[in-house]
């Protein structure tokens, strides 16, 4: 797999907020061709804690894509970039402000995920690409592939909002308020200017083990940890992982582009523009739509509204709600029948893409 | 006569038949999504599917066929009026809760429907019954009463009295038996009755 790592800088991005930022960079990778008539790249978003590394060794979605695999780079040129906001590589609060030549912290300006989605349109315009065949996230990558079909329609054959919703329950934002609570509560965090010294640590770790609680089912914890205790720490299983994805997580993510982006994905809410139905109306682009038994933190419900919706104008889309017991976790890692779902809905995206080609050819 | 098959089915090769190329079809019931396909492929058509069980569903998408999960009776009332061509309804009708208000939606986001289902009067029920006394089990119908997924069950000749009783105009009416088509005393040697209808013209 042709697998290439990039940045690239742009010289301004408009936000929601009003602010200009300027200039914005951009991480990205991408894996697999491009083709000669640029109509094979998918675009893939990753969820809150994500990065751009999304295929290859350690790869957040490296089940999914690769040669022969859902998002198959044998045949489809995969693209991901970092979110604006983000702290691998794209900027976001922990980037330096031009202003100051200090990092920027709470001074950031606050993002959205449309911010997020306009960013990428400048990506996928700086590659040549005028219309990507599918769009593709879980969780908050779901969000932002929905928002691409609404912003876009015309730039995007298919979408693929996984285990997402138009906008964030009580419980989510509850959920996503406790972590922020955590981080702010740290000493450490001093108002968000930490960059010269100590990392909130044990608050952006707090935030996190909540964080994968709610990824979890009652029976996927039960059957990883159960009551075991392990030996010689007189300490729960469950209690050791949740200090080691705590612990891990703070080597890697930045506390302020937590507080930016958990922010972003809560204030996001697809239906202030208006009914889903009305915002569906006349978009020409496909939809997979999936969602997992028992995942309650995006519950199903969540995704047969995007469903009902698109079919209210009958909008060409796939719904299936897959059986597993791993809950929001799977989309990332029971992946065989969904990567099965993605290969048959973009094989046939492909033919309908082609047959549509042809039909403009001859006319 | 005899007919051929899609998928080792007649009825599908019925239907195949009846829908015309490059329309908007809906198939409910539509299991692993073969006629969809088998659709889509001979006939261009614009293809899209309504089934329950979560593993017809991944097998229906993974072919290419636009299915949403879900249940059909409540599926019926999301889309807008007159969206298809033709609503399918292939061996399920039987299985519905409310058949007449399933009929009555086809008829209302299809302009066409198309219905298949086991003829309850064919002589092998009749016989069975009589001679058992007992709840008709054959080959038609090899469920016992008590798990069987038929919960209504209807003749070919209780489909032309409801539709005439509804004011429906039956455009097509087949009968099959195994693989061949029957013409005389349907409501006796049909196995499975295809209809093709549309909805009451108003004045």
């Amino acid at each position: 797999m042709i697998t290439q790592a990039s940045i690239v800088t742009f010289d301004s991005l408009e936000l929601d907020c009003g602010v200009t930022l300027a200039p914005v960079t951009c991480a990205y990778e991408t894996y697999g061709t491009l083709n000669e008539d640029k109509s094979n790249a998918i675009l893939v978003e990753h969820a809150f804690s994500g990065d751009a590394h999304a295929g290859g060794e350690g790869g957040w979605w490296n089940n999914m894509i690769g040669p022969g695999k859902g998002f198959d780079t044998d045949k489809h040129f995969v693209i991901c970039s970092n979110v604006v906001g983000g702290c691998r590589g794209t900027t976001g609060p922990g980037s330096l402000n031009p202003a100051t030549g200090c990092p920027w912290g709470m001074a950031f300006p606050a993002i959205t995920i449309s911010d997020m989605v306009r960013l990428q349109k400048k990506l996928i315009d700086h590659l040549g690409i005028r219309r990507l065949l599918a769009v593709a996230g879980g969780s908050m990558g779901g969000m932002q592939a929905l928002e691409w079909a609404v912003v876009y329609p015309d730039h995007v054959l298919a979408a693929l909002p996984i285990a997402t919703t138009t906008r964030h329950s009580a419980q989510q934002i509850a959920f996503n308020e406790v972590g922020r609570q955590a981080i702010m509560a740290d000493p450490d965090w001093n108002e968000g200017n930490y960059y010269n010294g100590r990392p909130p640590a044990r608050g952006l770790s707090v935030a996190r083990m909540v964080g994968h609680i709610t990824y979890m089912s009652d029976e996927s914890m039960r059957q990883k940890f159960g009551r075991r205790v392990r030996e010689g720490q007189n300490k729960f299983e469950v209690e050791s992982y949740l200090h080691y994805r705590g612990s891990q997580f703070v080597d890697r993510f930045d506390a302020n582009s937590y507080l930016y982006i958990t922010r972003a994905m809560d204030s996001y809410d697809l239906t202030q523009r208006g009914a889903l139905s009305t915002l569906f109306e006349n978009i020409p682009t496909r939809f997979l739509v999936l969602s997992f038994t028992s995942d309650w933190l995006y519950p199903s419900y969540q995704s047969l509204e995007i469903v009902s919706a698109l079919r209210s104008r009958n909008c060409d889309v796939a719904y299936c709600n897959l059986t597993s017991h791993y809950g929001h976790d799977a989309f990332l890692v029971e992946v065989d029948e969904q990567a099965e779902l993605v290969r048959g809905f973009l094989a046939s995206t492909l033919r309908e893409a082609k047959a549509i080609g042809t039909a403009h050819g001859r006319s | 006569m005899g007919v051929r098959d899609i998928y080792g089915r007649s009825d599908y090769a019925l239907i195949g038949e009846l829908v015309e190329p490059r329309t908007r079809v809906l198939d409910l019931g539509c299991g692993e999504g073969l006629l969809l396909s088998w659709l889509k492929e001979n006939k261009q058509v614009d293809a899209r599917g309504v089934e329950m069980v979560s593993a017809s569903v991944q097998k229906a998408i993974a072919r290419g066929v636009s299915v949403y999960q879900g249940d059909l009776e409540s599926a019926l009332e999301d889309y807008p009026g007159k969206a298809f061509d033709y609503v399918i309804l292939s061996q399920t009708l039987q299985e519905t809760r409310h058949p007449l208000r399933v009929l009555q939606g086809m008829l209302r986001i299809g302009k066409k429907a198309i219905v298949a289902f086991p003829n309850f009067g064919h002589w092998s029920m009749r016989l069975n019954h009589l001679l058992t006394g007992r709840a008709p089990k054959t080959d038609l119908f090899p469920h016992e009463w008590f798990d069987s997924p038929n919960i209504h069950f209807l003749t070919v000749h209780d489909f032309e009295l409801l539709a005439q009783k509804e004011g429906w105009h039956i455009e097509r009416r087949m009968y099959l038996s195994g693989h061949n088509q029957v013409a005389t005393l349907p409501n006796l040697m049909a196995e499975v009755g295809v209809f093709m209808f549309s909805g009451a013209s108003r004045p």
